[in-house]
């Protein structure tokens, strides 16, 4: 049975997880046993009710109903259904009522990234950060189209909404790292709006959540800017190779730095810090020729010297670009 | 074949204009097979395309763009023009007025009229692929349709217009029921196929104008900034998937329904035994179109509805399931004491019960709210609802088109090669979709462009049996084609299986031109197998 569940499921991470699985195997089984009883009468009865090569078309029999047959198909299926409606139902609060001392994490879908702000303030893009054994509250809200938060190994999922917040929790007993998922399918870059959850112990937490927020002043720009290029989901759709994804990559910006850039309006501009500050923090005036106008504004994102360590990382990849 | 080939409705009369303008029902059918079947040719190259995509993570032959349009267009044919319209109007409009002995549908014209409403629809759909295509997802939802630079519109209005085409074909089938039965012709002695046409046509007028009023709410929100479903304007995005589900739950039901009609007419022929609990079968289509208005919450399990909510819509999505499993259970027992034969429409027959089942108690296992919130949106309701709309209505489609092909062309296709395709699409379509129950339990999302490395096994296993799915279908598709030419001699007769009900037993292969060439006289019940012995006319 362990097996069969480390086969179907990924690893079981919130306190809810082990009875949702237990829900999904009552009616795995069940439904195997169900399943095995259509195939075998099936089989069974088309054989051998079969016509053989030589036997002659006859009248055949008039049998069409059983009441005792009949009421077992009604009756066993309902008692069936009824236990999973009601462990359905049973589970589900849990997974519902969220406990008064959680900790409540405020997330917020946008097209393609998750941010996380913490209650002692302090914010993560596409990481999120957790004690283990404590209760997440997780309040989700959207700022633009519809996204799913999911956590597979927390059997937990809510929608993200543009007017409304929804509210799901877990409990994670099990310190590790952990996959999101959007599941509400957003756009272009629904697939690569992912985002990993971090279980660590409390006291882990603790300190670095009191160190949220106060770390980069001192390393150098590009270095800080390497590291906003991920923690800030710039790389879901700006590459660091040339290739082109939704967005130019930053090498193609960068071996053009000095040069033209044409827009799709047809009017072009010189790639200087400039250009680069507003296009992160106003996309949507200048729209790079061949690209769709699909990236959103960071203008509250990210600080002023975040932004300088980004063009700062920007301009250093020209030069270095084995990154 | 002799005098009969002489007088039918395939050649006479003849013309392009006679076809075009044609108010034969028959003439009518064929339209819309030949349709819908080019339309679902093309929906299925489309999901040939996302799985040769999806084989490997990573974009490795399409962008994210190109895919979401793959996706939306696969399901917006698939479901908009062939499975809604094609299948009611083409085994519908072909059979119905014969099972009942009439000369034509109640109202012929109007039944040309849906035809071109279907028609102008579609040259929307095409338009829209043409022109760039749609990404919002056959579901259209808010706010994602409202912002989409994608064509929206002309694929909605497509959606509106053959809504019509579908309001009133359901309207003639239901006026046909009523008024034009043969005298003698109860309600407890037509065919299952006629029931569950009924059923569906039911639905069909009642459910369809909500999607209609939607699509219009969508089209002036983008029109003229009306905050209807969109937040920036003022509207509310859960309020769109209401009205989006309110139709299109009971929409599955107008896809499933005319299948296990089709079902409950070829298991007892190709039995040769009375179907099981025929009353059963005929109410549980009907309390099955009514409760299927009644749970469309379960699509929503995860935007937020209230707790109250959720609990009700779980306990109603149960009563679908009971009826359904016991029709399983009936269609079974239908070959106890038969004299059943391996025929191809029976195979599909065989194999539609076999993965209709796992597509029914795959959905006992969506329908457990706690248990639905991790499946919820994953490749386990993908692989789901394929196993219902695939594994169940177009097999029993290919079953059906199968069955009564002898009798709509007078000439019969090789059966060897129509076997090894029925078992070949049984299993290309197991090795496709099974593997994405799996991929859904471990967490994968559907609409995806790309994955996660964890999910390759499974997915390039999916995408490999899927090539052997399309070839069977494709080849299946040949072999009915090529048993049309000229020189295939193999005459069906007028009742090859040795079938009970009136386009078997009272009119030509392929049927005249005003179907029956004296009025019918009703000799016996649809499946009276157990009194008349009606002898096959075709012998392999």
């Amino acid at each position: 049975m362990d097996t069969l569940r480390e086969y179907f499921f990924p690893k079981q991470v919130s306190t809810f997880a082990a009875d949702i699985d237990n829900l999904f195997f009552f009616i795995f089984y069940s439904s195997v046993v169900l399943f095995a009883i259509v195939v075998f009468g099936m089989i069974y009865l088309s054989v051998k009710y079969r016509l053989k090569k030589d036997d002659d078309i006859k009248l055949t029999s008039s049998k069409d109903h059983s009441n005792i047959l009949e009421a077992l198909f009604f009756i066993i299926p309902l008692i069936l259904v009824s236990i999973t409606f009601v462990w359905g139902i049973k589970s589900y609060l849990k997974m519902v009522i969220v406990p008064d001392d959680a900790i409540e994490i405020k997330v917020t879908g946008q097209s393609w990234f998750w941010t996380f702000d913490y209650p002692d303030g302090g914010s993560t893009l596409n990481e999120l950060v957790v004690p283990s054994n404590t209760p997440i509250k997780i309040v989700l809200s959207s700022k633009d189209v519809l996204h799913s938060f999911f956590i597979p190994v927390m059997r937990s999922k809510m929608d993200a909404l543009p007017n409304r917040y929804n509210v799901m929790w877990f409990d994670a007993a099990q310190e590790g790292v952990y996959d999101i998922f959007c599941t509400e399918y957003c756009g272009t870059g629904h697939s690569q709006m992912g985002a990993k959850v971090v279980v660590m112990k409390p006291e882990q937490y603790r300190t670095w959540a009191s160190e949220l927020g106060a770390d980069d002043e001192s390393i150098p720009l590009d270095e800080l800017g390497a590291k906003l290029y991920t923690k800030k989901a710039c790389n879901t759709c700006h590459t660091l190779d040339g290739t082109a994804l939704v967005g130019p990559s930053y090498l193609q910006t960068s071996q053009m730095w000095g040069k033209e850039r044409i827009f799709d309006d047809g009017s072009s501009t010189i790639i200087d810090d400039n250009y680069i500050r507003s296009s992160i923090l106003e996309p949507q005036t200048q729209i790079v020729a061949g690209y769709q106008g699909v990236m959103p504004t960071y203008q509250g994102l990210l600080n002023d010297r975040e932004l300088d360590a980004l063009i700062a990382f920007l301009k250093s990849l020209e030069v270095d670009s084995e990154i | 074949m002799g005098d009969n080939q002489k007088q039918n409705y395939l050649t006479h009369p003849k013309g392009l204009m006679s076809w075009l303008l044609t108010l034969d029902h028959k003439r009518i059918g064929l339209m819309y097979l030949v349709s819908g079947v080019i339309f679902f040719l093309i929906g299925g190259l489309i999901a040939l395309g996302m799985r040769l995509e999806l084989a490997a993570p990573g974009n490795d032959f399409i962008s994210n763009e190109t895919y979401n349009n793959m996706y939306t267009l696969h399901g917006a044919i698939m479901i908009f023009l062939f499975i809604i319209p094609a299948i009611p109007g083409a085994l519908g409009n072909i059979l119905l007025p014969l099972m009942l002995g009439a000369k034509d549908v109640a109202f012929p014209r109007l039944n040309l009229a849906s035809f071109y409403l279907y028609s102008l629809g579609a040259v929307f759909a095409v338009y829209t692929i043409i022109s760039g295509g749609v990404d919002t997802g056959w579901t259209f939802y808010t706010p994602y349709s409202t912002q989409s630079t994608s064509n929206v519109i002309p694929m909605t209005i497509g959606v509106f217009i053959i809504g019509f085409s579908s309001i009133l074909t359901g309207l003639n089938f239901i006026a046909t029921v009523h008024k034009m039965r043969i005298p003698g012709l109860t309600w407890y002695k037509l065919p299952l196929f006629v029931w569950a046409l009924y059923g569906t046509s039911l639905v069909q007028i009642t459910a369809t104008p909500v999607i209609a009023i939607t699509m219009v709410l969508l089209m002036l929100e983008r029109f003229l900034g009306i905050g209807i479903f969109d937040p920036a304007l003022g509207g509310d995005p859960v309020l769109y998937q209401h009205f989006f589900w309110f139709y299109s739950h009971p929409a599955v039901y107008i896809m499933i329904l005319p299948a296990f009609g089709i079902i409950s007419e070829i298991i007892p022929v190709h039995s040769r035994k009375k179907i099981w609990g025929y009353k059963f079968i005929a109410y549980s289509t009907l309390s099955i179109a009514f409760i299927g208005f009644l749970v469309w919450g379960h699509h929503m399990f995860t935007s937020g509805q209230s707790v109250f909510s959720q609990i009700v819509f779980s306990f109603i999505t149960y009563f679908v399931g009971i009826p359904t499993g016991v029709k399983i259970f009936s269609w079974i027992l239908t070959m106890y004491k038969g004299q059943v034969s391996f025929t191809p429409p029976m195979l599909y027959a065989l194999s539609f019960l076999f993965l209709f089942t796992i597509g029914g108690l795959t959905g006992i296992f969506l329908g457990a709210v706690a248990l639905d919130i991790h499946l919820h949106d994953s490749y386990f309701v993908v692989a789901h609802f394929h196993y219902v709309m695939q594994g169940g209505t177009i097999v029993a489609f290919l079953g059906g088109l199968h069955h009564w092909w002898p009798k709509s062309f007078g000439k019969m296709y090789n059966h060897t090669i129509a076997n090894i395709c029925a078992v070949g699409v049984f299993l290309g379509f197991n090795g496709t979709f099974f593997p994405q129950f799996l991929l859904g339990l471990r967490g994968m999302p559907r609409r995806y462009a790309t994955y996660d490395s964890q999910f390759v096994e499974l997915h390039s296993y999916s995408s490999f049996w899927s090539g052997i799915l399309g070839l069977s279908i494709f080849f299946a598709f040949i072999n009915l084609v090529w048993s049309l030419r000229k020189s295939n001699t193999d005459d069906p007769g007028t009742n090859p299986w040795g079938a009970m009900t009136l386009e078997w037993t009272h009119t030509t292969s392929p049927p005249h031109p005003h179907n029956f060439e004296k009025d019918p006289i009703l000799e016996h019940g649809p499946y009276d197998y157990d009194k008349v012995i009606v002898e096959p006319t075709y012998k392999k």
